[in-house]
């Protein structure tokens, strides 16, 4: 199913949770929200599931108006973060709802039920539990169940809140790689929130990622993570060291130190705040001419080929503490420089990304 | 002999305990009810507990009990709903309300119940061109325990619906199901052990009741006189013996329904949460 989200807006008192979203997803891909918490993604999921109603703003699923439909004519399978299984009924019994609700013109009989939700329980590779019941099982079990039971009702697209978020990391790793695949095997459109960036990075086509009601940029795994368009996405993704300074010619001015850029777009003197990864990230020795932002060795990590070295700002505290940059580089690198703890040196970077700052420029 | 070792400490004290505390608080007043009872012969014991008047009487109370109970459970529960799941205005003092029938005293709601459904009161008298006669009569009763059983119900499920997540609804009604449906079957397995406890405690509290009933009532021999106040007619009489040999009926009995409502509570939980 193709779904489209055309200028959503949602209100949670004077809260604005959803703010003039727009996005159009394609049909049969794994699409993941992804923000931190407070962003929306998951009242963006309620609402094209029906769960929740936007004040503005429509959802068409396949092309059609949905906006008023309620969610049980919507065919979405939901899944919910803490399961939501019956603990009454028998895992095939919860499996088994979504059949026995129908009205009874279009129900299966009780045979084509039972052929059904053990198929179901074989794609989640469940079928010996099924009579169990909720309380018997593990979390990752208990997620799987409620995805069979989703699934049974053959919807048309499969929407996921937080699927992963209760379950310790091992668990959250071997599921999420199952998910992938299942997805591979029934390519049913969908789309899971998640505030895990690793989780998002490594499981879906499509991420879709937001921040305070907003769309900040939508991309596949790779562009979200190389090729960050705002200031906010760069922040949010992967470990990142950000320089706030001003415009000085072809400099960054951060106190007293200069950094080279390679933007021409930017006026004299605006604030901006410089981004670089950290293996994009360069320590070079100090000297009273040397470029690169001034620093201090505080530890050095060595976990593997490659070690990360943590240094401390060494201009004025920020909001009561120092800044605190991460570089990592190469074990030969590491023995050129010889760095040790307390070390001056200044950071450059091969890499570095420029956003206008709005924090700064507000505070001066 | 193997030592049993139990993690929890005190087992052997804390039922010591209970066992003590039972038996000084409800099983020695209790079992003097049957000793009295027990100096009657038994000719005369079975002509006192089943002349007409005591019979229709032990109708007429546990008739009316587990009529009570059973309206309480229905509209106790559509308030207990209410209250745990819309905000309206004025949500707080309706939720203190509920509470109210517990600490009035039952003579206040005796009188105050009669003086509105006597025949000439602001309710009595709409029933009255109906032919109904609801103060002094046994449809008098069945108002009074309604009143005082309603707390039991809406404060036994209450917490239970507060717990119920809406994520079970939720789940249901994306899973297709009618509004009535993911009531019948998921919300309503969820509340009935708590549902079956007020209808429990609604009707042991009705089946005790006195203050109130007596007011409302009329206390027509044969049709409106509850057991309760059949003990009372005795005492007055001194006929101690009769007041216990009818007591000791009552007890039994209703200890026997109460043994039976919370046998079919524990099932209902059990089913519930089978080894949860």
């Amino acid at each position: 199913m193709t779904i489209e989200i055309d200028h959503i807006t949602k209100r949670f008192g004077t809260f604005r949770a959803l703010d003039d979203v727009s996005l159009d997803l394609p049909r049969g891909e794994l699409v993941a929200l992804l923000g931190p918490s407070g962003c929306g993604k998951t009242t963006l999921l309620r609402i094209i599931a029906g769960l929740e109603n936007a004040d503005t703003g429509r959802i068409l699923l396949d092309g059609n108006d949905a906006t008023d439909k309620h969610v049980r004519e919507r065919h979405v399978g939901f899944v919910f973060q803490h399961y939501a299984l019956f603990r009454h009924m028998s895992v095939f019994e919860n499996v088994a709802f979504g059949l026995r609700v129908k009205p009874r013109k279009v129900r299966p009989a009780e045979a084509e039920i039972r052929r059904r939700v053990m198929e179901l329980l074989d794609l989640v590779q469940l079928s010996w539990l099924k009579d169990r019941f909720p309380a018997q099982l593990s979390g990752g079990q208990r997620q799987r169940i409620a995805l069979a039971r989703a699934l049974a009702v053959e919807p048309q697209v499969l929407l996921l809140d937080e699927p992963f978020g209760a379950l310790d990391a091992k668990v959250r790793k071997e599921l999420r790689r199952w998910l992938r695949r299942l997805h591979d095997e029934l390519h049913i459109s969908s789309i899971f929130v998640t505030h895990d960036q690793e989780e998002a990075l490594e499981v879906a086509d499509r991420i879709v990622l937001m921040n305070r009601g907003r769309i900040e940029q939508i991309g596949n795994p790779r562009q979200i993570y190389e090729e960050p368009s705002t200031s906010f996405a760069y922040s949010f993704i992967g470990n990142v060291n950000a320089f706030r300074g001003r415009v000085e010619g072809s400099n960054v001015r951060i106190g007293s130190d200069l950094l080279p850029h390679a933007r021409t777009d930017l006026a004299e003197g605006e604030p901006v705040v410089a981004y670089a990864r950290p293996h994009d990230t360069e320590i070079v020795s100090d000297g009273p001419e040397a470029a690169g932002v001034a620093a201090r060795v505080n530890r050095v990590l060595t976990n593997g080929s490659v070690s990360r070295v943590e240094l401390i700002a060494n201009g004025p505290e920020r909001d009561g503490a120092k800044d605190y940059f991460e570089v990592e580089v190469g074990a030969e690198e590491l023995s050129r420089l010889g760095l040790a703890n307390g070390q001056r040196v200044r950071l450059q970077s091969r890499r570095l990304s420029l956003f206008p700052d709005h924090q700064q420029g507000r505070s001066s | 002999m193997a030592r049993v070792h139990r993690v929890l400490p005190g087992f052997g004290l804390s039922l010591g305990y209970t066992l003590a505390y039972l038996s000084l608080v409800i099983l020695i007043p209790l079992s003097a009810v049957f000793i009295k009872t027990a100096t009657m012969d038994f000719d005369r014991f079975w002509s006192v507990v089943t002349s007409d008047r005591v019979v229709a009487s032990y109708k007429l109370s546990f008739g009316m009990s587990l009529l009570a109970a059973a309206i309480n459970v229905v509209f106790g529960l559509l308030l207990a709903w209410s209250i745990v799941r819309y905000s309206f205005p004025g949500k707080k003092i309706i939720d203190a309300l509920v509470d109210l029938p517990f600490a009035l005293p039952t003579a206040v709601a005796g009188i105050a119940l009669t003086a509105l459904y006597a025949p000439n009161g602001w309710l009595g008298q709409l029933f009255e061109p109906l032919g109904i006669k609801i103060a002094f009569g046994p449809w008098g009763v069945l108002v009074a325990l309604v009143f005082i059983g309603l707390p039991f119900v809406v404060r036994t499920v209450q917490p239970i619906l507060e717990d119920f997540e809406v994520e079970f609804e939720e789940a249901a009604t994306s899973l297709g199901a009618s509004r009535w449906q993911t009531v019948r079957m998921v919300v309503f397995p969820a509340i009935l052990p708590a549902l079956l406890t007020g209808f429990a405690l609604a009707f042991a509290r009705a089946v005790g009741e006195y203050g109130s009933v007596i007011f409302i009532a009329g206390n027509i021999p044969y049709v409106s006189e509850i057991t309760p106040l059949m003990i009372i007619t005795r005492l007055e009489e001194f006929d101690y013996q009769g007041a216990t040999a009818i007591a000791s009926v009552m007890l039994i009995v209703s200890f026997v329904l109460l043994l039976l409502i919370n046998l079919l509570q524990g099932w209902t939980a059990r089913s519930n949460r089978r080894n949860a």
